[in-house]
């Protein structure tokens, strides 16, 4: 073995694929969710002692066991898909907007500023304000970033990271002033509430629908979305046909901003009506893996959505019915998305193993060449 | 040949390094815990509980805060006491305040709960609007003030007269401060305390402000210095507002914040420690002083008692030291001072039998004067943040008499907050 370590060398090589049939690529990811399930479930066995039969169960009871669970699912999975719906444009233009969090907290925020203070005003009129309170805010903190990346080329990332904080901060500071006892806890607000249509979720579900469907069309079918790829693709394409590629990432991030503000105004007027430092719960964030996943594709996006709402739903059915830690089911979340991550490799590369004469001829410089290949993919 | 000699002598420098790190943990001090001072409450099964029943618990985190784990060690004592089965008892952990905690809570009642209960304060909007949807389910909510304005019949507030578990572990902290100035480590001036609270509001106010005065009560020349950290949970800040008031020299330190983070940095720096909400004297044996905490055993007892021979459920309820809510840990002789455990129990007589008042209107001054007679604080929570009740009676401030959740929020004389906006 030591022996054998020595000389070491891949039994394969590294070969991107040139194209994949999408029956294909689905079936990879399908094998990777499955095979992360079992390691999971393994996993399960081993470490909270759980039957793997009763662990996937588990998962599946936690976000579709009775009416109330399906509801709530397709009401979680339609917040993140929103806000993954805002940041889609901007990712589409490679302006990466990791602000979600903030731009959706700011707006949040805007629209509980419009119930405190408009306190008498008909519920009509409030929801009204609240509508464009939070969606002007939300494009403001998206702008501000694409502004500064625009003129002065600063650090997108960095900028709406940062952002982040400060719309924390700012949350900090109004529950302060507005809570006189000094508890930060505003508790649920009786006005500003988004009419009931049939269910509870109904609406804001249907909304959220609507809105993928127009991100779809206006990526798709419009000049404005034909632009964003452009400038995603190479900004000197852009500038020499003509794109004024600084209006475009202008442009884009007061949408992509204005969504996540929409994103808050739904989280306040339909769901919390109230507003915590915690009201987006990293949604921002784990929508850029919903957004990323589905390669950009508002449609796509549905699906990836719900699945990253199963796999948090399902864990944390987990959690109560074996009652372990809430480390185990974060565990269970990660290994699933690495598997999926991992299998993109395996959709754009593929392995060629060497025959066995290959693999006998001791060639150093052979060797050498394939570990680099290997690296470089 | 060489490469062999080479990784034995590795091999061997490894080994002793790890036997020095042994015994050099070996010399650590150690936790030499006493009893409890306050007299255990026996909890007793004497009811029946149906197979069916089942109680629902919603906490804010989980066991790593030491706030939740201390629900949850109270739902298991009453697990093992009533012999329930772990289907009849169903956590709901990490539920944000939030419509979350309505989700929850409808899920638990769908699961068959016939009691939903929530640990944090601000689940209680959320907690309510659950329970005006299932009125046969028995919502009950700690440390929440709508339940005896709100008139929703299923619904509870709790909580326990903790400042006087506070009051005893401010008495362990002033003996310390006793201790050190006697040692000649400290002159009586610099007697002063740090304290790691979350917000400025009434429970974190009201606990601060007892425990002040219990060791003021035995350590007259004690200040306070106060810093905030704006959160129920956050290490991070919890160990740089310690880390603070050490550098700003304070010789003591205790805290009403959720994470370990100040008793931490206490046990790095031997700076001694009163504790909140549990022991710590696993993870800080040489500076772990005692701990006070309210057991909700004996609450849960309770709401399970009526619920199940089909009584009412208080509306406030508020826990005692006679019911056994307010708790004392065993002190660790390692780090308290001497006559620490005697001193506790002759105090804890004294406030039983009346002798002693917490918030006695001659101990503490606000501004320099005595507080009116007429003293109003906002009792009653609609939302108006107006001071509605008169609750000094007899010369003392009544704590958790009008409603169990603490109200006094007075920035008494002595206590320094290094910042009041948290």
């Amino acid at each position: 073995m030591k022996e054998n370590a020595k000389k070491f060398e891949l039994p394969f090589h590294v070969v991107k694929r040139s194209t994949i049939p999408v029956w294909k690529s689905m079936l990879f990811r399908v094998i990777a969710v499955v095979a992360a399930l079992l390691l999971c479930s393994i996993l399960s066995l081993l470490m909270i002692d759980a039957n793997p039969f009763k662990f996937i169960v588990t998962m599946f009871d936690g976000a579709f066991g009775s009416s109330r669970r399906i509801w709530k699912f397709a009401k979680d999975a339609c917040v993140l898909l929103c806000i993954a719906l805002a940041i889609t444009p901007a990712f589409k233009m490679r302006f990466w907007n990791i602000g979600a969090e903030g731009q959706t907290l700011i707006g949040a925020l805007a629209a509980v500023a419009v119930v405190i203070h408009g306190k008498g005003l008909p519920n009509w009129l409030l929801l009204v304000l609240m509508f464009l309170a939070a969606i002007l805010v939300g494009a403001v903190w998206g702008g501000i970033p694409a502004v500064f990346k625009a003129i002065w080329g600063t650090n997108e990332t960095l900028f709406t990271l940062m952002m982040n904080y400060v719309a924390t901060g700012l949350v900090s500071y109004y529950l302060l002033l507005w809570t006189p006892s000094g508890s930060s806890v505003l508790g649920r607000l009786d006005q500003g509430h988004l009419p009931i249509l049939g269910h509870e979720y109904l609406l804001l579900i249907l909304l959220v629908l609507l809105l993928t469907a127009a991100v779809y069309v206006y990526q798709k079918y419009t000049k404005q979305g034909y632009e964003i790829s452009v400038v995603g693709e190479s900004e000197n394409t852009a500038n020499y046909i003509g794109i004024n590629v600084k209006k475009v990432i202008i442009r884009t991030m007061l949408i992509s901003g204005a969504i996540c503000g929409f994103a808050g105004f739904l989280i306040v007027g339909a769901l919390d009506h109230s507003v915590a430092v915690t009201s987006v719960g990293g949604m921002g964030f784990t929508a850029i893996m919903v957004s990323w996943l589905a390669k950009f594709n508002p449609l796509i996006m549905i699906g990836t959505s719900a699945f990253i709402t199963f796999l948090d739903q399902g864990a944390a059915q987990v959690t109560s019915t074996f009652n372990v830690d809430s480390a185990f089911p974060d565990m269970v979340v990660g290994i699933v998305l690495f598997f999926i991550i991992g299998c993109e490799f395996f959709i754009h590369y593929q392995l060629k193993f060497k025959t066995r004469e290959e693999a006998a001829i001791p060639a150093p410089i052979k060797s050498e060449k394939s570990e680099s290949e290997g690296g470089n993919a | 040949m060489f490469k062999k000699v080479l990784s034995l002598v590795l091999a061997l420098v490894m080994v002793s390094a790890l036997a020095v790190s042994f015994t050099s943990c070996g010399k650590k001090a150690v936790a030499d815990m006493t009893g409890a001072p306050l007299a255990a409450v026996e909890l007793k099964k004497d009811f029946d509980v149906p197979a069916d029943f089942k109680i629902g618990i919603i906490c804010l985190h989980d066991e790593a805060s030491t706030y939740d784990l201390n629900f949850i060690n109270g739902v298991e004592k009453i697990k093992t006491v009533l012999g329930l089965t772990n289907d009849q008892v169903i956590y709901k952990k990490n539920i944000p305040e939030s419509a979350a905690c309505t989700e929850a809570a409808d899920d638990l009642v769908d699961l068959g709960c016939k009691i939903v209960f929530a640990n944090s304060f601000g689940h209680e909007s959320f907690l309510l609007a659950s329970a005006k949807k299932h009125p046969e389910v028995q919502f009950c909510h700690a440390t929440g003030t709508k339940a005896h304005t709100e008139n929703v019949a299923n619904f509870h507030n709790a909580f326990a007269s903790i400042y006087e578990g506070r009051f005893l572990a401010g008495v362990a902290a002033g003996l310390k401060l006793n201790e050190m100035i006697a040692d000649g480590k400290i002159t009586a001036e610099e007697a002063k305390i740090g304290y790691v609270g979350a917000f400025t509001y009434a429970e974190v106010i009201s606990g601060y402000t007892s425990f002040f005065l219990g060791a003021k009560s035995v350590c007259p020349s004690v200040t306070m210095e106060v810093q905030f950290t704006g959160s129920w949970y956050d290490e991070i800040k919890e160990k740089e507002a310690a880390t603070a008031l050490i550098n700003n020299k304070c010789v003591l330190i205790s805290q009403h914040a959720d994470s370990m983070g100040a008793p931490t940095v206490c046990e790095e720096k031997g700076v001694p420690n009163v504790s909140y909400n549990g022991s710590t004297e696993e993870a800080c044996p040489a500076t772990f002083i005692v701990s006070s905490r309210i057991d909700w055993a004996p609450y849960y007892l309770y709401i399970i008692k009526q619920v199940c021979s089909g009584a009412e459920i208080d509306t406030d309820w508020t826990g005692t030291v006679a019911t056994g809510s307010v708790v004392l840990t065993g002190i660790n002789k390692t780090a308290a001072a001497e006559g620490t455990f005697e001193k506790i129990q002759e105090i804890a007589a004294k406030l039983k039998n009346g002798e002693i008042e917490v918030f006695d209107t001659d101990t503490f001054t606000v501004g320099g004067n005595k507080i009116a007679d007429d003293h109003k604080a906002d009792v009653d929570d609609f939302g108006d943040y107006v001071a509605d009740t008169d609750v000094v009676e007899n010369g003392a401030f009544e704590e958790s008499k009008f409603r169990s959740a603490p109200y006094f929020d007075l920035r008494i004389d002595g206590i320094k907050l290094l910042n009041e906006k948290f």
